[in-house]
This record gives structure tokens, C-alpha cells and sequence, in this order.
């Protein structure tokens, strides 16, 4: 089988090619044979890719440690579920995962347009191909997960014990799903660009996409936070490190973008703008990939260096430079059907609120890429930490928090005073009464009070739009208030499930400010010793150390310290935090010793303890009191159920029988790899 | 009346204005040197005023060199890039990938007994997440056993 898969991968390959030579033969001479044999071509192309992939595993499952890529990553005493992890956890066979992915993406996305977008089709068929050449190329000359090793080692390396973490095995396929699902509607806007067939037709296959690709991306993100923060000790979750920024790109402009389309829907307005944003948001995607592969930027996610990271550079060059072409060659048919009427509009807080996004993605970029770029102009490396990114960011973020809550509920084109009135006066008073109250309750810092009180003002949004529609479902149907609002939300998804991913956004910055409240402090603890802290509401903390204990289970060693907790007076039980240390079969060390964090968390306050080693029976400790990081994750969920609910497919079925056939793959991909 | 158009862009230019603003002047408060040893030294000389400008030193521990004060929490180090050796002062809590012959990167200021006071300190591993085996019989994991975590393990066990 690993013989198979190996061969499957060169087949793929050449299958690849000849999908992207039948495809475009087939689309620029309107030959349907040729366009046939490309999709078949496609279909073939997955397939052998699958095959590939089947292979990879077992090789994995079977611990066949002559494959070097088995070696590196696993062990045979790792749990099974990370050696299936182990897959996507090192270079080369996150390059395979990426061409399965995609294999899988673009035939889902070919077939389900099969009887429609017939001049489409041709094109966005033969441009997903060539992105597969490209990846499939480089897993197969560069990083090639098959590669044998001279000799076979008893037992491989392992896996970083960082990475064995449920978290971890998950967040990095919900990312690869997140970026990979861009090239679809890239391949669709290069499609569009070369027939010129700009019109709406499209548009509807790209916002499922770039919504599937949004929904992963959040997904992933948010699991990124939460395995930094429970697994690497530092009690934060964000540091505006290349790697962490690289995700974050992409799913600012796919945001950006999602904003935008309505724009164009409703209006006719912004059409040169979202072919940008399409193609933008899938070259930062690989362009992400690329500065993290490459070594360019120092990061502490670093894969081994290795060339793939010029591969991608090229790739990257040449499909920005094609694209530039495309759309400049077809600026006419670009041109807007409508002019922006007025300020105070939904297009006007539409378009401030892409203008954000799209200048916190430049801003983040830029910090991201000031160390070359000083190199370059001033022959000096000089980096950027995140002070620079909050500086810029947090007055962004809290404009575009406001806007989510001007944003939906101002009328098109031109607002009048009475619309503004009718609308915003309840969330304002909202806002203002939530303002005082905090500061009543004597909370001072200046970031924290707008972003709660602009949180205040888009929940009071939120809310009223929630109210007016149950209230309105209640007397026009006679139906309970439960069902009215389960009717409400499930009659209107996009409308209401964008209003549940704006909830999302709300939690999440109330997660954000409590970042503002933060307290650490470092204290070295003998057996029986007794600390107390003060947090920052006030409570009253005792920790009575029981000293530090040793043990050894399966493939580690464990250093553990256990603190007796107590908050004012009242014992709260006992919290252990541990440094462990991961060995092979043999007994062999591996890797850096890693920490296991002591966490208890509570909707109001996480308490945070580190073991940062022990030294003469003296443990020395890390104990931070992060207030509201729960709401982080949360947030981050309610994001991703907002937009399930908005790409469910049954509410377009409903409404119109022609995408369907769009939508119901949708959830595949994500089955096919899950399991 | 100006056109909405028109108004928009005054707006988008003073939104993409002040967030310009604050990228600049953020770079230029707290955007920090990133410089070998070497080049630190270069600098030093040129200007001893660039003592008291923060920079960053990326370079290599060396090995032999971790001193840890006794009943404190301060490490004293020397880092190098084969080229020149500076002394480094550092209080606070060490990474576990901290060890002989890692490469670290030290932010702070170079004091002018010409020991380097860091504030932060952090230590890459070039093998973060990979670990290709070479050859099986090879020496070089010793260097994991020197690790807090590693020692208070296998000592206690002893």
C-alpha cells in the first residue's frame, strides 16, 4: 500500500497537467470533449491523490520507520490518534494534505457546477489544477513524504510532546481547510476574469466557498489561541508571532470580502474591489505559507527550513503578476452600476468597515515584514513586537466593533433621521447606561471602557433586531416565543445567523479587554510555604505549597508541584501544574522538557499556574490571574455556529433549487479527513 | 456639498492617516535592533551612545557558560557568533529550551562594564517540531539530561 501511494502521488501529478492542458484547450476553443476529459482528469487527480494519502497513513499506523517522514514525526509508543495526527505534523506530509485537500475541494466544486456555469467551469477547472500541479510538484521533488532513509532506525523520533494535545491535532487540518478552501474562488475569479463573464453567476459560487474557507478559518484560529494558551506556559494566547499573523491575514480580507459581496449583490456597486479581495485573500494564504516554510521570518513555529519556502516565493510571484494582468485588462468590465449616495448608509459602513479590515490586514503586514524590510532599505534588521501591532490594532478593532453594530441595521442607500432614531436610540442608551455602571464600579482603563461599551452598544443591536423579529413572528403566527425564535433564525439564516457571528465578535472583544486587567506574578515556593495574592477584583488568594513530586508513565517523566488553593479564606482545593520531560523506547530523552499548566478557570477569571523548574527543592512559579480569557473561546464558537447557521444548506434549498447542488458538499471534506 | 463619494474618501484618508500615523510612530518607539554580537560591538564603538538604545542579540549560548546566582533568580551567560563573546546578565524565569549551545535571543542593553542586561530571553531550537533522525548511533542528546526538567526527574528516581 505505501509502495501504491507513492506511485499514486507521480500519477497525480501527471493526471494534474493534463487536466489544466484539456481544461483551458477546452475552454478557449469551446471544445466540450476536451472539458470533459479535463474534469474527468480532475476526478482522476483526487482519486490517485486519496490513494497517495491512504498510503501515507499506513506507513504511519504500520510504523514503517524507513520512511524518513515516519522516523522524524513518530515513535512506536505514541498514542495512536497523534501517529494519525502525526500526517498533517511535519513538512512534507502537511504538503500532501494540502494537495488532498484541495484534490478534494476542487472536485466537490467542479461537480456540484456540472449542468451550470458551462464557460466557467472550463477555466476554474484547468486553474485548480495548475495550483494542484504546483503542490503536488513540491511534495513530489522537494518534500516528499516517501523518501527513504539509508538505514532503519529502531524506533523514529517522536513527535513534539507540544503538539500531543487534542487541540493540536485538530487545529492545524481546520487552518489547511481554511486556507486551501480560498482557491476556489480564486480559481472562479480567474475563470471570470478570462471569459469576462463578471455578472452574478460567479459571485453565488464564491461566497459558499469563501464562507466554507471563513468558517475553518475561525475554527482554527480559535484552537490555535486555546492550545497556545493551555499547552506553551506563557498564559497568553495571541503574540503577533509570523506564524499566528500568517492565519489571521487570510481571514481578514476573506471577512472583508464577505461584507463586500452584499455590497455587490444588493447595489452592483464595489465589482473591481471583490475580484481583489478574492484573489488577495488566496494569495496571502500562500504567501503565509510561504514566509513560514521559508525561514525568511524568524518564528517560533518554524518548520524546518527547507527549499519549499522558494517554491513558494515563486509560485506566489507568478500568480500575483497573472492576476494583476487579468484585472487590468478588464477594468470595463469592472466598472460600478451605482455610486455611493450618502454618508450615512449601509454601502458607507459597509465600505469603512472593509477599509478596516483591510487596513488592519496592511498594518499586520507590515509589523510581519519590517524586519526585512529595514534590512533591505537601512541594511539593519529591525522587528516590531506587539506593541506595535496593539498600538495600531486596538484602535481599529474598536472602530470596526462599532461598526458591526452601525453596520446591519442602517438603511441602503440613504438613512434618514427617523431610520436612525428608530434604531440606534434603545442600543445607545444601552451603551451609555453600561458605561456608567463600570465606571461607577471604578474601572479606569481607557481601552477597556470603549471596547465595553461598544460591545454594549452591538449586543443592544443585536438584541433589538432579535426582539423586533420574535415579537413580530409571536403575533403574526401565534407561535411561542421559543419556536418563533428558532423559526426567525432558521427562515433567515444569513440575516440572523450574521447577526449570531456578530455576537461572537462582541464576546470575543469582552475577552480581548479583559487582557487589560491581567496580573502575573513570580514567586519561589518551598514545601509548606504560603503565598498570598491579591487579584484584580479584589479577592484575596492563599497558596500553601505541598511540595514537588517525580514520576515516570508511559513515554515521559513527570515533575509536578501541587499548590492548596484558597480565595478569600475559603479552600478551593488543590492544583498541580507539571514540567515533563518525553523519552523514546530506548529511555532517550527527547525534545525540551515541556510544561503542563495548572489552570482553573471560572467565567470571571482564569488562575494560571506555571512550574518553571525546581531548584534546590525550591519550586519556581508562575501564577497570572487572566481575567475573561473563557470568553475568548467562546467567542470564538459562537462565531463558528454563526456561520454554520448562515451556510446550512436547506435554507437556500428552500429558496432556490439552483444551488443546492453548491452547497450540499460543503460538509464533506471536512468527514473525509476528520476521522 | 461635496459628493458622498467625495466624503468617504476624506473619511477613508483620515482613517488610513491616523492608522498610518500610529504605525509610524509605534516602529519608531518600540521597533528594536536586532543585531549579532559583532555588530553590536561595531555600533558600540562608532557611537557610545548606542549603549542605552534596546536592541535584541540573536546568537549562541555558550556552552559551559550558564552560571545561576545562588538564591536568586539571575542567570549569567556568554552568547557568541564564533566571532565575539558577550557576557549576559538576565533576571527572571528561563525557557525549558534554555540550555548549552542553543541559540538564544536576548532583548535589552549593553551596561557599561560591557555585560549585556537582558529583560527577555528566549531560546529557539532549530528541531522545534521536527526531529529527522541521522544516524542512530550518534551522540548530541546528552544535551536534553542538562534540562531542569530532565535532572530533577532522573534524580530523584536515582
Amino acid at each position: 500500500m505505501i509502495l501504491v501511494g507513492e506511485l499514486s502521488l507521480w500519477v497525480a501529478l501527471l493526471m494534474a497537467a493534463w487536466t489544466v492542458v484539456t481544461s483551458y484547450a477546452g475552454g478557449a476553443m469551446g471544445r466540450d470533449d476536451l472539458v470533459t476529459s479535463g474534469r474527468r482528469g480532475l476526478y482522476a487527480t483526487c482519486l490517485m491523490i486519496v490513494l497517495a494519502s491512504i498510503g501515507l497513513w499506513t506507513a504511519l499506523l504500520t510504523h514503517d520507520f524507513s520512511l524518513r517522514y515516519v522516523a522524524s514525526n513518530t515513535s512506536a509508543n505514541m498514542p495512536k490518534i497523534y501517529v494519525f495526527a502525526a500526517f498533517w505534523g511535519g513538512q512534507a506530509g502537511s504538503m500532501l494534505f494540502w494537495a488532498l485537500i484541495l484534490s478534494l475541494y476542487s472536485a466537490i466544486a467542479i461537480w456540484s457546477v456540472r449542468d451550470r456555469a458551462r464557460h466557467l467551469a472550463p477555466w476554474a477547472c484547468g486553474t485548480l489544477a495548475a495550483v494542484l500541479v504546483f503542490f503536488i510538484a513540491t511534495t513530489c521533488f522537494k518534500a516528499n513524504p516517501f523518501d527513504r532513509l539509508s538505514f532503519v532506525p529502531a524506533d523514529g523520533r517522536g513527535m513534539n510532546p507540544q503538539l500531543q494535545n487534542p487541540g493540536m491535532a485538530i487545529h492545524p487540518p481546520n487552518l489547511y481547510l481554511g486556507y486551501v478552501a480560498t482557491t476556489i474562488p480564486f480559481a472562479f475569479a480567474i475563470a471570470a476574469l478570462v471569459t469576462r463573464r463578471l455578472d452574478s453567476e460567479w459571485l453565488g459560487i464564491v461566497r459558499r466557498w469563501s464562507l466554507i474557507s471563513w468558517f475553518f478559518l475561525t475554527v482554527g484560529i480559535t484552537l490555535g489561541m486555546w492550545w497556545a494558551y493551555v499547552e506553551l506556559g506563557w498564559s497568553g494566547y495571541w503574540a503577533w508571532d509570523p506564524v499566528e499573523n500568517a492565519s489571521f491575514l487570510p481571514w481578514l480580507t476573506g471577512t472583508a470580502f464577505l461584507h463586500s459581496i452584499m455590497i455587490q449583490e444588493k447595489r452592483g456597486m464595489l465589482r473591481k474591489w471583490n475580484v481583489v479581495l478574492v484573489v488577495m485573500t488566496f494569495l496571502l494564504a500562500i504567501f503565509g505559507t510561504f514566509i513560514t516554510r521559508s525561514g525568511v521570518i524568524e518564528s517560533v513555529h518554524s518548520f524546518a527550513q527547507s527549499p519549499v519556502g522558494f517554491w513558494f516565493g515563486t509560485f506566489f510571484v507568478t500568480t500575483t503578476i497573472a492576476t494583476i494582468y487579468f484585472v487590468a485588462t478588464r477594468l470595463k468590465d469592472l466598472e460600478a452600476k451605482a455610486e455611493l449616495e450618502s454618508m450615512v448608509s449601509r454601502e458607507a459602513a459597509f465600505l469603512y468597515n472593509n477599509l478596516v479590515l483591510v487596513g488592519i490586514a496592511f498594518a499586520v503586514l507590515w509589523g510581519t515584514l519590517f524586519p526585512i524590510l529595514s534590512e533591505w532599505v537601512r541594511g539593519t534588521k529591525i522587528t516590531v513586537g506587539p506593541p506595535f501591532f496593539n498600538t495600531v490594532n486596538i484602535p481599529l478593532g474598536l472602530l470596526l466593533l462599532g461598526l458591526t453594530g452601525v453596520g446591519p441595521l442602517i438603511a441602503w442607500r440613504r438613512a434618514s433621521t427617523s431610520n436612525l432614531r428608530r434604531q440606534f436610540t434603545g442600543p445607545v442608551l444601552f451603551a451609555v447606561a453600561v458605561l456608567a455602571l463600570l465606571f461607577a464600579l471604578g474601572m479606569r482603563n481607557f481601552h477597556a471602557l470603549v471596547a465595553f461599551t461598544l460591545a454594549a452598544f452591538v449586543a443592544g443591536t443585536i438584541g433589538q433586531e432579535f426582539y423586533k423579529g420574535i415579537r413580530a413572528r409571536h403575533t403574526m403566527h401565534d407561535e411561542a416565543i421559543p419556536m418563533a425564535a428558532v423559526r426567525l433564525v432558521a427562515r433567515n439564516r444569513r440575516r440572523y445567523g450574521g447577526y449570531i457571528v456578530h455576537a461572537g465578535i462582541v464576546i470575543l472583544f469582552c475577552g480581548f479587554a479583559g487582557l487589560a486587567f491581567k496580573k502575573d506574578h513570580d514567586v519561589q515556593m518551598k514545601a509548606g510555604e504560603t503565598k498570598e495574592l491579591t487579584d484584580p477584583l479584589g479577592h484575596q488568594w492563599k497558596f500553601v505549597s505541598q511540595g514537588t513530586s517525580t514520576s515516570e508513565t508511559l513515554n515521559r517523566f513527570v515533575t509536578a508541584v501541587g499548590l492548596e488553593v484558597f480565595r478569600d479564606g475559603k479552600r478551593l482545593g488543590i492544583m498541580t501544574s507539571e514540567k515533563r520531560q518525553y523519552f523514546d523506547s530506548n529511555k532517550q530523552p527527547q525534545f525540551e522538557p515541556s510544561t503542563e499548566v495548572g489552570i482553573r478557570t471560572s467565567a470571571k477569571m482564569d488562575l494560571y499556574i506555571v512550574l518553571a523548574g525546581v531548584r534546590d527543592e525550591t519550586a519556581e512559579l508562575r501564577i497570572s490571574f487572566n481575567p475573561l480569557v473563557v470568553w475568548v473561546w467562546i467567542g470564538g464558537m459562537v462565531m463558528a455556529i454563526g456561520g454554520l447557521i448562515v451556510m446550512w444548506p436547506q435554507a437556500e434549498r428552500r429558496r432556490a433549487g439552483g444551488y443546492v447542488a453548491t452547497l450540499e458538499p460543503a460538509s464533506r471534506p471536512e468527514l473525509a479527513v476528520s476521522h | 456639498m461635496a459628493s458622498a463619494r467625495t466624503k468617504f474618501l476624506i473619511g477613508g484618508a483620515l482613517v488610513l492617516g491616523t492608522a498610518g500615523y500610529l504605525m509610524a510612530t509605534s516602529i519608531s518607539e518600540t521597533g528594536t535592533y536586532y543585531l549579532t554580537p559583532t555588530e553590536l560591538a561595531t555600533r558600540i564603538n562608532a557611537d557610545p551612545g548606542f549603549r542605552n538604545t534596546g536592541v535584541k542579540i540573536g546568537a549562541r549560548v555558550v556552552p559551559g557558560s550558564i552560571q545561576r546566582i545562588p538564591g536568586g533568580r539571575e542567570y549569567l551567560f556568554n552568547v557568541t557568533d564564533g566571532a565575539r563573546v558577550v557576557p549576559v546578565v538576565y533576571r527572571g524565569i528561563a525557557p525549558d529550551t534554555f540550555t548549552d549551545g542553543v541559540d538564544v535571543v536576548v532583548e535589552g542593553r549593553m551596561g557599561q562594564d560591557g555585560t549585556f542586561h537582558a529583560t527577555t530571553l528566549l531560546a529557539k531550537c532549530a528541531s522545534r517540531y521536527e526531529n529527522a533522525p541521522t544516524d542512530p548511533n550518534a551522540p548530541g542528546m546528552d544535551k536534553y539530561k542538562q534540562t531542569p526538567g530532565y535532572k530533577s526527574a532522573t534524580g530523584t528516581k536515582a
